[in-house]
């Protein structure tokens, strides 16, 4: 077996600038009538100012789970956190008063969703739920709430911005409640942005268009964008560093090129060979066998075992850590090894 | 995946217009959304056929026309020579033994109240004649072993499958009259990706084994490559590019397929830097009041006066092997794999 030492507590060490924002060892359960379910089992990561995050994982993988820990919107109940810090340039927010927290939310850590239409007000007019954020927020009186509207509208580019301030939500396409979220999310300058698959629900051609905004906002301000997505495409397109998430647990972290170059954790190995490409027309593509594990009854060893190609014994009864692997690499695989050599196992 | 022989579909000119109306009482049609707008392309045995196109293109309506569950407004949809789009609902009902849909979403196209037994062999109760009763629960048991699904688990009901087990189910159903196409809409996107591979291995599968022919239809570019022999491109009702899938995805013609491709991203972050995107600019028009002339020409950074005022068609232009609908249509030869 393998010596190497677990990362510490939190982050893939190696930048010189401090982070702004670190998840350590998050635990997030959710009590149901069928049990407790442990949404996120142990989830660390750190994000620094002007770097894109991509956190990768599908349905279940605890990735939203995450972000909403870190935004302090889960609701507690049915939610709990028994564990774990979330420390934004060194507070702990989950140890503060939902007053204290709530000075953050919004104004220095923000968040957009896959859903614009329902995140936004129906009854209410665009222009007034962009300016609330200045009125509420900075206590500016309406007038100069609706001209900053309107100059926040023109940044995210909705054409005719004047003209549509007095517009309902549902009188815009789905791109372009996505950009009113985006302005909502931006008007106080925040230093985290946090895109729970912001461009799921749209046509490529939109969607093309909604993430060269995000980058070029992120450009002007230097602010740290975690991406939270399935789409191996996206990321390989924005990130600067990849969290891949399965079963509540981050299972490889490390620098975009990195780990589509050499994946490191079976799973990682088995999403990217799962795609179709040009070179695999014509052939059967790899998949990856069985299905999500239970978040209800989570295996004592590692969670991605029952799908694995590499499977050991150990695997199904040892708790995997993560391992560090590189300076700025880990993998939660007892046989990484094996995995970055390539190979089925 | 040997396309062979004479078409088994054959689609003209056609044209589906839902019409608006306003009033209660005096309800007067105030326009249309024109949703399928002059659609034509043939299908051959055992063919692939993908559709790619954004929301509100006509991709899902065409499915529905092609089942005949909305009847066109003009046009010819045959079915292995057979006309359904005019045809009574008795012929109908026999025409549907040959052409199968197979839905996008798992979750709300099987009834919860219903066993995986029962869903699957529903079509012998509309079709008796498809299967003697003593034999269907052998054939759905067939059926669910065809698809990958354990056999035993007849009796169970759909909440108790996941959703890749599920799209199994629809696709058993579908299979059950033993079609010669099926009509695939949006077959995998509401699946995880590590779930995909899984349902396109099989689709693959079925139609190498039951000489099955596909019209594949969703929004995913790589994924209908991938199993694509043909592929067409739709716009605002329209058919703006048709040919094989070598040739639409590495030398697309039509300024829609390329900025579409072109949008899509690349898994892989090897030279993203250097990778040249062609960003539109707004929305698509509404189907209700599309664009005179070409419909893409509002977005279209080569449009002229002429866009305008003549519709192009669908048809071979200078310097290209396939269909495209562009007077400007020009091959772009530096797509790259994607």
């Amino acid at each position: 077996m393998t010596s190497t030492p677990p990362l510490p507590a939190w982050g893939t060490g190696g930048g010189e600038n401090e982070p702004l924002l670190t998840v350590e060892d998050l635990h997030v359960e959710f009590t149901t009538r069928q049990g407790v379910v442990k949404a996120v089992n142990g989830v660390s990561y750190a994000l620094r100012a002007g770097e894109t995050l991509a956190v990768l994982g599908e349905s279940g993988s605890g990735k939203s789970v995450t972000a909403q820990a870190i935004m302090g919107i889960l609701d507690t109940p049915p939610a709990r956190i028994p564990k774990g810090r979330v420390r934004f340039r060194g507070t702990d927010l989950l140890r503060l008063s939902e007053d204290a927290r709530s000075q953050f939310r919004g104004r220095r850590i923000s968040m957009i969703f896959q859903d614009a239409l329902s995140a936004l007000n129906p009854v209410f007019t665009v222009g007034s739920q962009i300016g609330e954020m200045f009125q509420v927020h900075q206590g500016v009186s309406r007038r100069d709430a609706e001209r900053r509207a309107v100059e926040l509208m023109d940044r995210v580019r909705i054409p005719g911005a004047r003209q549509r301030l007095h517009d309902y939500p549902h009188q815009f396409s789905g791109g372009m409640r996505q950009r009113i979220m985006i302005a909502m999310a931006i008007a106080l300058d925040p230093e985290v942005l946090i895109a729970d698959e912001p461009t799921t629900a749209l046509d490529v051609t939109v969607q093309a268009q909604i993430m060269e905004l995000l980058a070029e906002v992120q450009r002007e301000s230097g602010m740290g964008l975690i991406l939270i997505t399935h789409d191996l495409g996206v990321v390989a397109d924005v990130a600067d560093k990849i969290v891949v998430m399965y079963g509540g647990r981050v299972v490889e972290n490390a620098p975009v090129h990195d780990v589509y170059r050499s994946p490191a954790h079976p799973y990682t190995r088995g999403l990217l060979e799962s795609v179709p490409r040009i070179d695999r027309k014509g052939r059967e593509l790899y998949a990856i066998a069985g299905m999500p594990p239970n978040l209800l009854d989570m295996p004592p060893g590692c969670a991605f075992a029952p799908r694995c190609p590499y499977r050991q014994d150990n695997c199904v009864t040892d708790p995997v850590p993560l391992y560090r692997i590189g300076a700025t690499r880990g993998s939660a695989c007892h046989y990484w090894r094996e995995v970055l050599d390539g190979g089925h196992g | 995946m040997a396309a062979t022989g004479s078409p088994i579909l054959e689609v003209r000119d056609l044209v589906k217009h839902f019409p608006m109306t306003r009033g209660v009482l005096v309800r007067k049609q105030i326009g249309a959304i024109r949703a399928v707008d002059g659609v034509s392309f043939d299908l051959r045995r055992g063919e692939t056929l993908g559709i790619v196109g954004e929301s509100g293109c006509g991709k899902s309506t065409l499915a529905k026309l092609l089942m005949g569950l909305e009847r066109p407004t003009s046009g010819s949809v045959r079915i292995k020579g057979r006309e359904i789009a005019d045809a009574k609902e008795s012929e109908l009902k026999r025409v549907r033994r040959t052409i199968q849909l197979v839905m996008q979403d798992p979750y709300t196209s099987l009834n919860p109240r219903m066993t995986v037994g029962d869903i699957v062999g529903e079509p012998y109760e509309i079709h008796p004649e498809a299967a003697p009763k003593g034999d269907r629960r052998r054939r759905v048991q067939a059926l669910l072993e065809l698809v990958g699904l354990n056999p035993d688990h007849i009796s169970r009901y759909p909440h108790q499958f996941s959703g890749g087990q599920r799209q199994r189910i629809g696709i058993a159903r579908g299979l059950a009259l033993q079609p010669e196409i099926l009509v695939c809409d949006e077959p995998v996107s509401a699946l995880d990706v590590s779930i995909q591979a899984q349902v396109i291995n099989l689709l693959a599968r079925l139609q190498r084994e039951l000489g099955l022919a596909y019209v594949f239809i969703a929004h995913d570019l790589s994924v209908v490559r991938h199993i694509s022999d043909r592929v067409g491109v739709m716009y605002l009702g329209k058919m703006v590019e048709l040919g094989r899938d070598a040739e639409i995805y590495g030398q697309p013609a039509h300024p829609y397929t390329q900025a579409l491709l072109s949008a899509a991203p690349v898994p892989d972050p090897e030279g993203r830097e250097r990778r040249r995107r062609i960003v539109l600019q707004g929305d698509p028009p509404s189907p209700a009041s599309p664009p005179s002339g070409c419909r893409f020409r509002t977005r279209c950074w080569k449009a002229q006066e002429i866009c305008a005022q003549q519709e192009p068609p669908l048809q071979l232009r200078p310097g290209t092997w396939h269909e495209s609908a562009c007077h400007f249509a020009e091959v772009y030869d530096a797509m790259r794999s994607f």
